[in-house]
């Protein structure tokens, strides 16, 4: 070897098997805002599995209060999945309109999803309400507590998404359909799916398997 | 009615009674009142908001990271300093601080040294150095970078307001339950931590995800991963980490806050709660956080070691393999933090052996930087001085850590001093040299001039002794049965070995001072401190193929990469006399400054202090605030602004300029 492929060397090592892989240079804006917002929906992630363990490790702490069969109206929690899942696949028109700079469309799949949104919250509210008022509230034992913060946080993540929904709608009426407000609704609808996979999982874990004990 | 208006929050917050935080506070807010008047008066206040309070440039950001982390080891350093003074007193007697506030003083010493100075510095450096080395223009996330930024500051405001107003936690740094449960800690101190780290956590996760995107997907052309420089593989596997532990810290410290607030029972002892689930929630953030501490540490060690050997890192591929292997094993740890809390024989060594196997990728990075050394022509400057303190520091420090990672040894040592100069010897030794190292190799390049070299290896000398001397000695009365966070004590055996160990804490004082008189002497000697040609070390990766300071857009030409050590081939082939071929310049287009980060932050402030004293009108107002400025903030027209051709090729011939002249005179001179 001469000093100078020495020198040039460095730590770079042949690759294997004679096949070079380049790397052409920055991501294009789009895949790197849709990429970090998956970044963030897996940290999203993350956190509510938090909440499931703390649920899984406490639903048998009852402290002689009801269980989950006694409290959990299985009716009800299938018409708030049913609500959301359409609002999922109304979201999926809303994005198609959006790929046809169709503003009409998108802002009738919007006012959509956010009716099918907010018949979800208003079910999981009355659903609190009905709770607290037999005595069932979150300070009643440590199994409540669980419940109340695990179905809560996606409560809370299903309100800050109708308020990111809102102020889409709003955007593409001032603005139109520019690439920045673009990527901004590929995050919007990315989150909003987001909210069905782990609204499946409560639905399995806390009221399916919950009913069931 | 004033009383109902303003929450919990009564003049009785105000510590009239207790001189040493009033007197503390009281300096504290007269020099920032000082600054700011200072600043007004000379007019530099448009220069400040324009230049570097909205600035969403990376390497503005990373400085005002690392300027946050400096002034917060001020503060850190004076708790940990009057502990020591404590203790060095408290025998047969109560010392001069009562147990109320030697409390909030370790607990505080704690939560500072870890979220507000060692974090915001290792992602200060991070942000500074990564899209140098990757040799792009920007992160991912300009404004979000910034947005990150501000909200750790608030976190760290909040925990100094707590100085003044009100009272810090007495828990220490990890809040167990039930002590921090509203039954015994019914006080807002506990509420000050977890408000504030909730805040700033946020912070933290915006800028592991940001910095996570741009490793990912923001290289410049040919920069394949195995081509990036090691510094840039630390950093993609420490914000990693964020991402996957951050959100534990903020869901775990939300349950807290809910069994506070509104009486849930996660942790409690009635109603089923389960406090052991705090401890293993707790740790399986904490253990990975300590990694995401040190492996940006272990990055820097390999760019100095490199450098200043003038050799390629030895054994790089084996050293990224460590690294994602440490990133991983991080995670299958956690328990060996509370072996005696009842997990059983089996589980326990489980652990134990996991713990001992992270060791191993551990030790393949000493081997790894000591055949870098090995057989390199060595330049003790201070970076490289840090980074051999480090070595021999940190492998006593690591050696001890396999020692409590043994479960037996572990239910003699544990919340003992042994186990507290271990993590200092690990984290002082680690961490903390890593970032000044760090903040020596990379100061020219942030400002355009070096750091004066004798002052800087004072200050490592008596940072390195003052180490041993106050920490050796805590190993010795960890044995001899001492616990940790004792008020006052009446064992004669432990006490020469305090007073040794308050002589340590001194003597790093002095080194402090030094680090201060360095920077001050080299700001005023700065042009004879000059680098002209932005290479100042002669350096191997990107970082130093553009100007000290760099211009904006960092390079005028992103560069093309052939293969590793980018810069050292780019400056082979130089030497080659390889034809320079004149290239046409063009405007470039960067992200404009925002104040939304700021604004923000300001908001948060706001709702942080009010969900604290229980002022819920400010909460809902300080909410409607920081929603409303996102809101302005989408509703931009122009996010970019271009700087034109001219101003460019301008920019860029002048750095060309100097260099020539460098390579010149350097080749008449052999």
């Amino acid at each position: 070897m001469t000093d100078a492929t020495m020198a040039l060397g460095g730590n770079d090592a042949p690759p294997p098997h004679g096949v070079e892989i380049e790397h052409l240079g920055p991501a294009p804006k789009r895949i790197v805002t849709g990429y970090g917002f998956w970044i963030f929906i897996l940290s999203d992630m993350v956190m509510f599995s938090c909440f499931f363990a703390a649920f899984a490790v406490l639903a048998g702490q009852t402290a002689g209060g009801p269980h989950g069969s006694e409290l959990f109206n299985l009716r009800n929690v299938a018409i708030e999945t049913g609500c959301l899942l359409m609002s999922s696949f109304v979201c999926g028109m809303a994005s198609i309109a959006a790929e046809e700079r169709n503003a009409f469309w998108f802002q009738i799949a919007m006012a959509v999803t956010c009716v099918l949104g907010l018949a979800f919250l208003a079910i999981e509210f009355r659903e609190f309400a009905d709770l607290v008022a037999r005595g069932a509230g979150p300070s009643r034992s440590a199994f409540l507590s669980a419940f109340f913060t695990l179905v809560g946080c996606h409560g809370l993540h299903v309100s800050a998404g109708i308020l990111w929904l809102l102020t889409m709608m709003a955007q593409v009426f001032a603005k139109g359909f520019r690439a920045d407000i673009q990527r901004r609704f590929l995050c919007f609808a990315l989150f909003w799916h987001a909210l069905d996979i782990i609204w499946v999982a409560v639905f399995s874990v806390v009221y399916l398997l919950g009913s069931g004990a | 009615m004033l009383g109902k208006l303003m929450g919990k929050l009564t003049w009785a917050a105000i510590p009239f009674d207790q001189p040493i935080p009033l007197l503390a506070g009281g300096v504290v807010l007269v020099a920032i009142l000082a600054v700011l008047v200072w600043v007004v008066v000379k007019g530099h206040l448009p220069y400040l908001w324009e230049e570097w309070i909205t600035s969403v440039d990376h390497k503005r950001i990373g400085v005002m990271y690392t300027l946050l982390a400096c002034v917060m080891l001020l503060r850190g350093f004076s708790d940990a300093i009057m502990m020591r003074m404590q203790q060095a007193i408290a025998f047969h007697s109560n010392g001069f601080l009562p147990p109320e506030h030697y409390n909030q003083i370790f607990s505080a010493h704690g939560t500072i040294m870890i979220f507000f100075v060692a974090m915001p510095f290792v992602i200060g450096l991070m942000n500074l150095v990564v899209p140098l080395q990757l040799g792009v223009r920007d992160v991912a996330f300009p404004t979000l970078n910034s947005v990150g930024f501000w909200l750790t500051a608030t976190g760290a405001l909040l925990v100094n307001v707590s100085l003044v107003v009100g009272e810090f936690a007495r828990t220490g740094w990890l809040p167990y339950p039930p002590l921090s449960e509203m039954t015994y800690s019914p006080g807002v101190g506990v509420d000050y931590y977890l408000w504030s780290l909730e805040i700033s956590g946020v912070g933290t996760l915006v800028a592991g995800i940001n910095l996570v995107t741009t490793v990912l997907k923001i290289r410049t052309k040919g920069m394949t991963y195995l081509r990036m420089p090691m510094f840039c593989w630390t950093t993609l596997a420490s914000n990693l980490l964020i991402i996957a532990a951050f959100p534990i810290l903020t869901a775990t410290l939300a349950m807290l806050i809910l069994d506070r607030y509104l009486g849930f029972h996660f942790f409690t002892n009635e109603a089923g709660g389960n406090m052991m689930m705090f401890m293993n929630l707790i740790w399986a953030w904490g253990h990975p956080e300590v990694y995401i501490l040190v492996l940006p540490a272990f990055g820097i060690f390999s760019e100095v070691v490199a450098t200043f050997s003038g050799k390629p890192l030895f054994g790089y591929r084996s050293m990224v393999l460590a690294t994602m292997a440490i990133c991983i094993i991080s995670f299958m740890v956690w328990l060996h933090h509370f072996f005696t809390m009842g997990a059983g024989p089996d589980v326990n060594a489980i652990f134990g052996i996991a713990s001992m196997i992270i060791a191993v990728p551990t030790g393949v990075k000493i081997y790894n930087w000591l055949f870098t050394m090995y057989g390199g022509r060595i330049r003790f400057t201070t970076p490289m001085l840090w980074t051999i303190g480090f070595m021999v520091t940190f492998i006593i420090g690591g050696l001890t850590g396999v020692l409590v990672a043994v479960p037996p040894a572990d239910f003699l040592l544990h919340n003992s001093l042994f186990l507290v100069a271990h993590f200092h010897n690990v984290i002082i030794g680690g961490v903390l040299f890593g970032a000044f190292a760090g903040y020596t190799y990379w100061f020219p390049k942030a400002f355009g001039f070096r750091l004066h070299e004798g002052l800087g290896k004072a200050a490592f000398w008596f940072w390195l002794v003052g180490f041993y001397v106050a920490f050796m000695p805590l190993y010795v009365v960890g044995f001899l049965g001492m616990t940790r966070r004792m008020q006052h004590y009446d064992v004669p055996e432990w006490r020469p070995w305090l007073l040794l160990a308050g002589v340590g804490a001194v003597l790093i004082l002095i080194g402090i001072l030094f680090q201060i008189a360095q920077l001050v002497v080299s700001i005023r000697q700065r042009e004879q401190l000059r680098d002209h040609t932005g290479d100042p070390w002669d350096g191997r990766s990107l970082e130093w193929a553009t100007s000290s300071p760099p211009p904006v857009f960092n390079f005028a030409f992103m560069p093309d990469v052939t293969g590793g050590d980018a810069y050292w081939s780019q400056k082979a082939l130089a030497r080659q006399n390889a034809p320079v071929e004149e290239r046409q310049y063009e405007p470039i287009e960067m992200p404009r400054n925002s104040p939304t980060g700021f604004i923000c932050a300001f908001f948060a402030t706001v709702m942080g202090f009010a969900l604290i004293w229980h002022i819920w009108w400010m909460v809902i107002a300080g909410f409607v605030g920081a929603f409303a400025t996102f809101v302005v903030f989408a509703w931009r027209d122009h996010d970019e602004y271009q700087i034109p051709a001219d101003e460019v090729a301008r920019i860029d011939r002048a750095n060309i300029a100097e260099r020539r002249g460098m390579v010149s005179a350097a080749g008449s001179l052999s």
